[in-house]
């Protein structure tokens, strides 16, 4: 995991956009359509599936995200499902397609298949996170009747992730100044865990003590509220309708048949 | 271990995520009756916690690669079982979002596999070992227990959402036991890693476990005691396990698949079928496609039916599928594995006593009863 991209793609969602100022629930909405739709294909669908690429490819220009952190990412995520998916060519032998005696047995077909899920349901995701920041995406979760204390703990959590962070990055920056090269134990792993576990509830206890003295009362006010603009009905119809008639139709075999035929 | 969007079916991420959603749902309304305010920042800034906790990398003896803290029991203990499972929970989203650890729709899985089994399951155990007032060393024996049942549960159950998804050819029973194996140091030593920092804390600011474990500080007292024996037992119960695994599956090879078909139908098994029926798939099955199935690999089968004897049979015959020549070459490749496993086990526990005999305080090394003598004394 690269906590640098993470930062960036962090940054990037407090940019401006047209889809930056789309209502963060038809994002949530239209991404979790997408994924639904892209993952309910057959283990053996790979061509009808391409078709779905112009989705986050056209959103992420939309939204000014850069494509290198759209790849970057999907590589970072890529490992467990290369690990599991690599086993189907060894497992499943069954030749599925012949090209110039070159056969192909099914289970690269579902390989392949598993790869490009994973590429459209990774990238979805990162152009939803880098045009809605966290706190958006928990309005949008607490308007979608998601739980209030996930809500208002997604907040805080996010609230003082960086923080953390560099925190953890300070430890780990003073204990390679002092024992560089030297590996870490698990003993001194705990010793260096402890402390920044203390020093965290130690915050807490502070935050804690500002919010008692402001208020506090469960709620976590954010002084802006969501509003569902036409735009956003048009945005979720669209992508919902795109994506089921992509689903009903096999728009691939039609323009290769096109093709062929011209 | 985070399950992908790309692995999942419709049907199982849907299904774990209400199944999620219920208990996040459950978990929320109970920490509203337990009206503890206080608790609302500490949930917040150990969700933050977790992250930073990332930040702190350890070498995992023997092996060379290194690990950091995963913190589903940790805040489990900490924070009890509802409010462990909201802060794994928003842990889990935030990975899913910023880090693209998982995704949206595998939300649901994730937070069953590593928010749910910690945290029900996991303390519930912690909580049944550890009793009332537990010495350090049924506190430790307690939560390594939990932290190590809820690690696997939550490996295995990677295992059944990708089988039942059915986008993957990973026959169950072997990829159950492939997750559970490869998870068993990993959840030994997230178990230790967990029982020393509570150690840790204790011996700072013992307050604290008072207040989060419900523990009497004095159980820590003369509490450098060592944990080798509590390790050296969870090794011995590890490879007890392991071994009648290992047993069940190589007497009974078909039991497993039998029982997942019978669940999801045949669509995940699929197999040449040349023989006819479903016995005759099934072990067609278990001869190509089995990775160490009954301690085979794939290929042997065809060595084998050159010159054997009892492949034909395996054909036709209803009867259990007997494991025959090509067990010696997975034989050897199991033992080389299970050989691997021990001695990683080994140098963790070299490894977890070596730097003890210069760190701890003078008085430690004769405080310790009943450790094998082997110890050097400072």
């Amino acid at each position: 995991m690269s906590l640098v991209d993470a930062g960036r793609l962090d940054r990037h969602a407090y940019l401006d956009s047209p889809l930056h100022r789309m209502d963060p629930r038809a994002k949530v909405l239209a991404t979790l359509v997408f994924i639904v739709t892209v993952v309910s294909f057959d283990k053996y669908t790979v061509s009808p599936l391409l078709p779905y690429l112009a989705f986050p490819l056209v959103l992420a220009i939309l939204g000014a995200v850069p494509p290198g952190l759209l790849i970057r990412r999907f590589a970072v995520a890529s490992p467990f499902i290369v690990i599991v998916g690599i086993f189907n060519p060894l497992l499943d032998r069954t030749p599925l397609l012949s090209f110039g005696g070159v056969i192909i047995t099914g289970g690269w077909v579902s390989f392949a298949s598993i790869l490009l899920r994973g590429l459209l349901c990774v990238t979805a995701g990162i152009v939803l996170i880098a045009t809605t920041s966290v706190p958006r995406i928990a309005e949008a979760l607490g308007a979608l009747r998601v739980p209030r204390a996930l809500v208002v703990q997604l907040l805080l959590l996010y609230r003082y992730l960086f923080v953390l962070i560099d925190e953890g990055g300070r430890m780990r920056r003073a204990r390679t100044l002092r024992a560089e090269g030297r590996k870490t134990s698990i003993r001194q792993a705990a010793g260096m865990l402890s402390s920044l576990l203390l020093r965290t509830i130690d915050r807490s206890e502070a935050v804690w003590r500002a919010m008692q003295a402001r208020g506090f009362e469960g709620e976590l006010r954010t002084g802006r509220s969501l509003r569902w603009r036409p735009a956003d009905t048009l945005f979720l119809l669209l992508v919902t309708v795109g994506c089921l008639s992509l689903r009903c139709t096999s728009l691939t075999n039609w323009i290769g048949g096109w093709a062929l035929k011209g | 271990m985070h399950m992908a969007d790309a692995l999942l079916s419709p049907a199982v991420g849907g299904g774990f995520l209400a199944a999620s959603g219920g208990a996040l749902a459950y978990s929320a309304r109970r920490l509203k009756e337990e009206g503890d305010d206080r608790k609302i920042p500490l949930m917040g800034v150990l969700g933050a916690f977790v992250f930073a906790a990332q930040m702190i990398n350890f070498t995992i003896p023997g092996t060379g690669s290194s690990g950091h803290l995963g913190g589903g029991m940790l805040l489990a203990m900490l924070l009890g079982p509802f409010a462990g499972l909201l802060t794994m929970a928003s842990v889990l989203i935030v990975q899913a979002l910023i880090f693209a650890d998982g995704g949206l729709l595998a939300l649901g899985a994730n937070i069953w596999n590593m928010g749910v089994y910690p945290c029900f399951v996991g303390w519930a155990i912690y909580r049944g070992l550890a009793g009332k007032n537990p010495g350090y060393r049924r506190l430790a024996a307690a939560a390594v227990i939990a932290v190590m049942v809820a690690v696997e549960l939550g490996a295995a159950s990677v295992a059944v959402e990708t089988v039942l998804s059915g986008k993957s050819d990973l026959p169950f029973g072997q990829f159950s036991a492939l997750m559970v194996g490869i998870h068993l140091p990993i959840a030994l030593v997230e178990g230790m890693i967990t029982i020393f920092v509570v150690k840790f804390i204790h011996d700072i600011r013992p307050e604290i476990v008072q207040a989060t474990l419900g523990v009497d500080p004095r159980a820590f007292e003369g509490g450098t005691k060592s944990l080798r024996p509590v390790a050296l037992g969870f090794l011995a119960a590890a490879l007890v396990v392991g071994g009648i695994v290992a047993w069940f599956a190589s007497t009974r090879p078909d039991g497993l698949e039998w029982s997942i078909l019978r669940v999801t139908g045949t669509e995940e098994l699929r197999g040449e079928d040349q023989a006819g029926g479903l016995k005759g798939a099934l072990s067609k099955l278990q001869g190509e496609t089995a990775l160490l199935a009954g301690y085979r690999l794939p290929g042997t089968e065809n060595q084998e039916k050159a010159g054997a004897h009892e492949g034909k049979d395996e054909e036709g015959s209803p009867g259990p599928i007997h494991v025959s020549g090509g067990t010696s070459l997975s034989g050897i490749v199991g033992s080389l594995i299970v050989l691997l496993l021990v001695s990683c086990t080994a140098l963790v526990l070299v490894k977890l006593r070596g730097p003890r005999a210069g760190s701890r305080p003078p008085g430690d090394a004769g405080a310790a009863p009943g450790s094998s003598g082997g110890r050097s004394s400072p």
